[in-house]
């Protein structure tokens, strides 16, 4: 058995959370506490052999601890799973992330308890499975996988426009993913039946197939991102989401998004990058900024950092496309902290319309009296988010910025002002909800944090310290990875620099 | 003694404890104020306030930034100590932050000159401030947190001055910032003072921007001078060796480096913030105006001094920059009645002389300036804090007088220190502004020169209207009140007394030749910075004796003037803001910059934001237009809407699950 799992190991942590999602659909319904308890522990099993993998990872950029299976071969269809270190570290997020969301709700989730843990379980399965599929027909039914449980997640356990916010969010990402789907198709048969990436990889797709292929994907990828103009899904599915499902989304599945970008669109089609590098330059600087003030102006406190999530994600966009070594990496660090960051924003977030059940901003004001500790920890995950050096948003954003500046000075340097504005509207938004005097009598007798919210919460602060302080060993395991992507997405470059020198 | 601790402690350990002590007060501090954060606040049946812990947290964290001062203190001893080589040192790398190939960023400390003083300074200073907060905080229930932060201040401060690279200096750098947001905005539930907090850091972060992309920019010079990125491109030390490689792009890099030190050291046009940082407590202000942060721009500039002697263009921009505040910070001086904000003016306006230092190459006029400063601003300060704890509050100056036979020791450190800042002779002011002047004149900088001649006359006159209105003729007290007014406790008053004597004798750090002296802070930094020596030839230094008389003079007859006139005339001002009514308004409305900043930029970003990217863009174009449009028309999702509001979840659930069972059957076979 452990010979298995050591031989297997991928595998064992995708499907693990399905073992558990079958322990849990045995249970009966009354027993909420075992449900919860069941997933709990299945879920930190399985961070605990992400955790192995991570350290156990070598970091030489090769795809490691890979298993292929023929699956569905008469189609070319075959299980094949395998990480470099960014799809590592993505799975390391998603399983570190995963048990906090289910502990946060520990109390949240009182009706279809089951259900609930259930989908979660699922969803990690699907998250886990998207950064190790090595096979393109895999990555999509993991990618897919994904989508219904985070659609019941917001359209079951979501606030009062929950319907409209579900349905959105299955709209705009079926709408891309349904084009992907053709894309791979096609590429399969472009490549003589075959759906495994490496293969892919090393074909050279026509100039023609290019374009339209990265079309495709690269769609489905910027609805998921999201990147500007595609990102109005977002602002509802976070608002509507329960926490978990908030915490989830903004961690993870964006993630999904800049991760398909990294592993297929861009490596795949190097030809298209150079025609489309532009356009997503521009468009994350737009996110950056232009999220930014709209985050800014946003009476719903939910509403403001989904806002900043389109702006933090745009940084990881023009970190990806400035195709320079810093900036990618820095890309991949960015893509984890944001998922520190902002999940942390969105448990606290949660945690405090527990107690208040509201998320409009001018409903609090001078809560820092009342709930001390909330409020200071609160304040260091702005820290975080708004990229205070010493903290881990700092290191993303520096080496992103430094790296891009290298090579796409301009946007750079507007992007700069990304930093000015987040301090701008994360600060006022903590003024105006925590400073001041009470105004309004139901913020008198707020409870502080709790025991287990506490224990939520610390995890994610330890990250965001660690990551801040000690980057390298975390850039260690990813830099190599993040050369391979930068020689296939810039193979373009190679060859017409070739052509130029003869 | 010294052997003792040798033995056990080598000195590069020594300079980690710089550092570490303070760090090791604030998490301390830190964990103390969660742990009690629910049981602080409460009164007990006397009506006092109490805080458990207050006498622990109070030691601790007035105890550990002496302690760093000590071991500043044994490196300077020790480093001086060595018969060769420079009084400088490495600490090496204590750990890498990253190491790419192509980029490496070392977390090490460096004390050479330069930063010694500065670390002197910001140790010393900066512990008689934690020393004078226990006295003038012992009445506030959240000073656990209170020393957690002004000790991380404490600490991020010495990162920035010790740090041997670029970017762990803008992790202080930043890291301050920080401090002074929390600390600004220490007292929260007054929402005037939350936003003050918040102004600081956002107009912090402005400057800070233009950090960054200098620190880009000097990426960028580095990798293509072919500099080893082992040794770290942001490293000062491999920084310099590469020095004549930044010529072409020494201006940018200048400028969008000064762009930063423009925020932190609150300087035209970003210096809106450091006024209304007075909101926090007294002692805060003093660190901030003295000891740490604002210094910090200076020193970043003195620092890089390497790159910016390249460019004539920027050290030009910052002369008249810092000229140009100078003069604009003290005429808002003249007409501010709150006395911490007549403070935070001259804060800003002698700033304003040491990057008048900096822009001429006088850096160590520079430094001179900023230590004396530290002194007799941070007297000011605690002896404004002094006042204003003896008065339970009242900050207008126009409602205190006659406080000197109440407070004695107060008024006469006040008064040192304030003719350190009127640069009256013989005190530390009088010889550090003189330099500055002196560069400016022998340079040739003559219109400069009078800028800074003009505004030390104003800067004389307005600290002397202070000291009159507050200190002596009659009180504008109650009278049974001025009788109950009663000196602060001693552990506020050894700082005074302390950093009166600094004030007074400074000097000695800098006496100019012709008085028989010599510029030693000047010959210590000048393995460092350039030296500038005073303009050479036998008739300038008669000019400069001239000169020297003539300042005095001038200082010492709008001393006077001020000083009488808020003394004996009180009635004169009155009738002269009547006369000039509109300079009178303008000045005491501070030229309207913060309405003009509000309007002009502050509104409409708000304004368009809220209506162009947010309604126009985000909700109307994109989502309803697009989105919902396409979505309506296809019809197809309102089927499927339905679906899900007729609650088939299960059904979709089953449906869902039996493909996940398929799916691990066909990998399993």
């Amino acid at each position: 058995m452990m010979h298995w799992i050591q031989t297997h190991l991928l595998t064992t942590i995708i499907f693990l959370p399905l073992v558990g999602a079958v322990i849990t659909i045995a249970i009966p319904s009354r027993f909420r506490d075992a449900i919860r308890m069941v997933s709990l522990v299945t879920t930190i099993v399985v961070f605990v052999l992400a955790w192995k993998a991570w350290t156990a990872l070598t970091g030489t950029g090769e795809f490691e601890f890979s298993e292929l299976l023929p699956w569905i071969p008469s189609v070319g269809v075959s299980y094949h799973v395998g990480v470099d270190g960014v799809g590592m570290i993505l799975m390391f997020l998603s399983a570190f992330i995963t048990p906090l969301a289910i502990l946060g709700s520990w109390q949240e989730i009182d009706r279809r308890v089951k259900a609930f843990h259930v989908f979660i379980l699922i969803l990690e399965t699907g998250m886990l499975g998207v950064f190790a599929a090595l096979d393109l027909f895999l990555f999509y039914i993991f990618w897919e996988v994904v989508l219904i449980p985070m659609y019941f997640m917001i359209g079951i356990w979501g606030s009062s426009q929950r319907i409209r916010a579900a349905m959105k969010f299955v709209l705009y990402t079926m709408a891309g993913s349904v084009l992907m789907l053709a894309a791979i198709l096609y590429g399969a048969w472009a490549t003589g039946g075959s759906f495994d990436l490496l293969t892919w990889y090393s074909k050279g797709f026509g100039p023609v197939e290019q374009l339209w292929l990265f079309a495709a994907f690269a769609l489905a990828f910027a609805i998921k991102v999201p990147v500007f103009p595609l990102h109005t899904w977002l602002p509802d599915a976070h608002t509507e989401a329960p926490t978990a499902g908030s915490v989830i989304l903004a961690a993870v599945l964006l993630k999904m998004g800049t991760y398909g970008f990294y592993r297929f669109a861009m490596p795949l089609f190097p030809l298209a990058v150079v025609k489309f590098a532009p356009l997503f330059l521009a468009l994350g600087v737009i996110g950056i900024t232009g999220s930014a003030l709209v985050a800014m102006v946003q009476p719903d406190l939910k509403r403001l950092i989904a806002y900043s999530s389109v702006a933090h994600l745009g940084f990881v966009m023009i970190g990806l496309f400035a195709l320079e070594p810093h900036a990618a990496a820095g890309a991949v660090l960015q893509m984890v902290n944001h998922g520190i960051s902002t999940g942390a924003l969105f448990f606290l977030v949660g945690m405090i319309y527990a107690r208040r059940h509201t998320r409009q901003i001018s409903d609090y004001g001078g809560i820092a009296r009342t709930v001390p500790i909330t409020t200071a920890v609160f304040l260091f995950v702005t820290m975080s988010s708004v990229g205070l050096p010493g903290l881990n948003n700092f290191v993303g954003e520096f080496l992103i910025l430094l790296g891009t500046f290298q090579t796409k000075t301009t946007h750079a340097a507007i992007a700069v002002i990304g930093v000015v504005l987040a301090a701008l509207y994360m600060l006022w938004a903590v003024q105006r909800v925590f400073f001041g005097k009470i105004t309004i009598e139901e913020n008198r007798g707020l409870r502080d944090l709790t025991l287990r919210e506490a224990v939520v919460l610390i995890p994610l602060l330890i990250m965001m310290v660690v990551i801040g302080i000690a980057p390298k060993p975390w850039l260690a395991k990813i830099e190599r990875s993040t050369e391979n992507f930068l020689a296939l997405s810039k193979r373009v470059e190679m060859n017409v620099s070739h052509h130029d020198a003869h | 003694m010294l052997e003792f601790v040798y033995h056990y402690i080598s000195v590069q350990t020594l300079v980690w404890l710089i550092v570490a002590l303070p760090l090791a007060g604030a998490v301390f501090n830190g964990s103390l104020a969660l742990i009690t954060a629910h049981h602080g606040g409460g009164k007990d049946h006397h009506g006092h306030h109490h805080t458990p812990f207050r006498t622990l947290a109070s030691t601790v964290g007035v105890l550990l930034p002496f302690a760093a001062f000590a071991a500043a203190l044994l490196c300077f001893v020790t480093l001086t100590g060595f018969e060769e080589g420079a009084p400088s040192l490495i600490t090496g790398p204590l750990s890498q932050w990253t190491a790419f190939p192509g980029l490496t960023i070392d977390i090490g400390l460096k004390v050479d000159q330069l930063s010694l003083v500065m670390a002197l300074v910001v140790t010393g200073v900066g512990s008689l401030i934690h020393l004078y907060s226990i006295g003038y905080m012992s009445h506030d229930d959240g000073v656990v947190r209170y020393f957690a932060e002004l000790n991380l201040f404490l600490f991020f401060m010495l990162i920035l001055v010790l740090a041997d690279n670029l970017v762990l200096m803008f992790v202080g750098w930043e890291g301050v910032g920080l401090c002074s947001y929390l600390l600004i905005g220490f007292w929260f539930e007054d929402p005037a003072k939350a936003k003050a907090g918040t102004k600081a850091f956002v107009v912090n972060r402005i400057g800070d921007a233009g950090f960054l992309l200098g620190l880009f920019l000097i990426y960028g010079v580095m990798a293509a001078a072919g500099a080893d990125p082992a040794t770290g491109y942001f490293n000062f030390e491999t920084m310099s060796r590469y020095a004549p490689f930044f010529q072409p792009l020494a201006t940018v890099i200048g400028l969008l480096l000064f762009v930063g030190a423009c925020g932190k050291s609150a300087q035209i046009p970003l210096y809106v913030w450091l006024p209304d940082a007075m909101a926090g407590p007294t002692p805060v202000s003093a660190l901030i105006h003295a000891a740490t942060m604002v210094t910090a721009g200076v020193y970043m500039v003195v620092r890089l001094n390497f790159i910016y002697v390249l460019s004539p263009t920027a050290l030009e921009v910052i002369a008249y920059v810092g000229a140009a505040t100078a003069l604009f910070a003290a005429t808002m001086g003249l007409a501010a009645t709150d006395i911490k904000k007549i403070l935070a003016y001259s804060t800003v306006s002698q700033l304003g002389y040491m990057f008048l230092a900096c822009g001429l190459g006088a850096f160590s006029a520079a430094i001179f300036h900023l230590v004396t400063h530290a002194f007799f601003k941070a007297l000011l300060f605690m002896g404004a804090g002094s006042v204003i704890h003896a008065l339970h509050g009242e900050q207008d100056i126009f409602k205190m007088g006659g406080l000197k036979p109440r407070l004695p020791v107060t008024c006469w450190t006040f008064l040192i220190a304030s003719l350190a800042l009127a640069g009256i002779v013989p005190t530390a002011g009088f010889f550090s502004k003189d330099a500055i002047l002196w560069h400016a004149y022998s340079s040739g900088h003559v219109g400069l020169w009078l800028v800074g001649f003009v505004s030390a006359g104003l800067t004389a006159f307005y600290i002397f209207r202070l000291v009159g209105a507050v200190f002596f003729g009659s009180t504008n007290l109650p009278v049974d009140q001025w009788k109950r007014v009663v000196e602060s406790p001693v552990s506020m008053l050894i700082p005074l007394i302390l950093l009166g004597f600094l004030s007074a004798f400074g000097g000695l750090l800098g006496v100019p030749e012709i008085l028989g002296g010599s510029d030693r802070l000047g010959e210590w930094l000048s393995g460092v910075v350039p030296l500038v020596g005073h303009a050479g030839g036998g008739a300038s230094h008669a000019a400069e004796i001239i000169l020297m008389v003539v300042a005095t003079i001038w200082a010492a007859n709008w001393s006077i003037l001020g000083w009488v006139i808020y003394t004996q005339r009180r009635d004169w001002p009155e009738r002269m803001a009547a006369r000039f009514r509109w300079v009178y308004r303008l000045i005491v409305n501070r030229y309207f910059v913060d309405e003009i900043y509000d309007r002009l930029i502050v509104r409409p970003l708000i304004g368009v934001s809220r209506v162009f990217f947010w309604k126009t863009i985000d909700a109307t174009a994109i989502d309803a237009i697009m989105v919902h449009g396409t979505a309506n028309t296809v019809g197809v999702w309102a089927r499927a809407v339905s679906l899900a509001q007729t609650g088939v979840v299960q059904q979709y659930l089953l449906y869902f699950l039996l493909g996940a069972v398929i799916v691990v059957v066909a990998v399993a076979l």
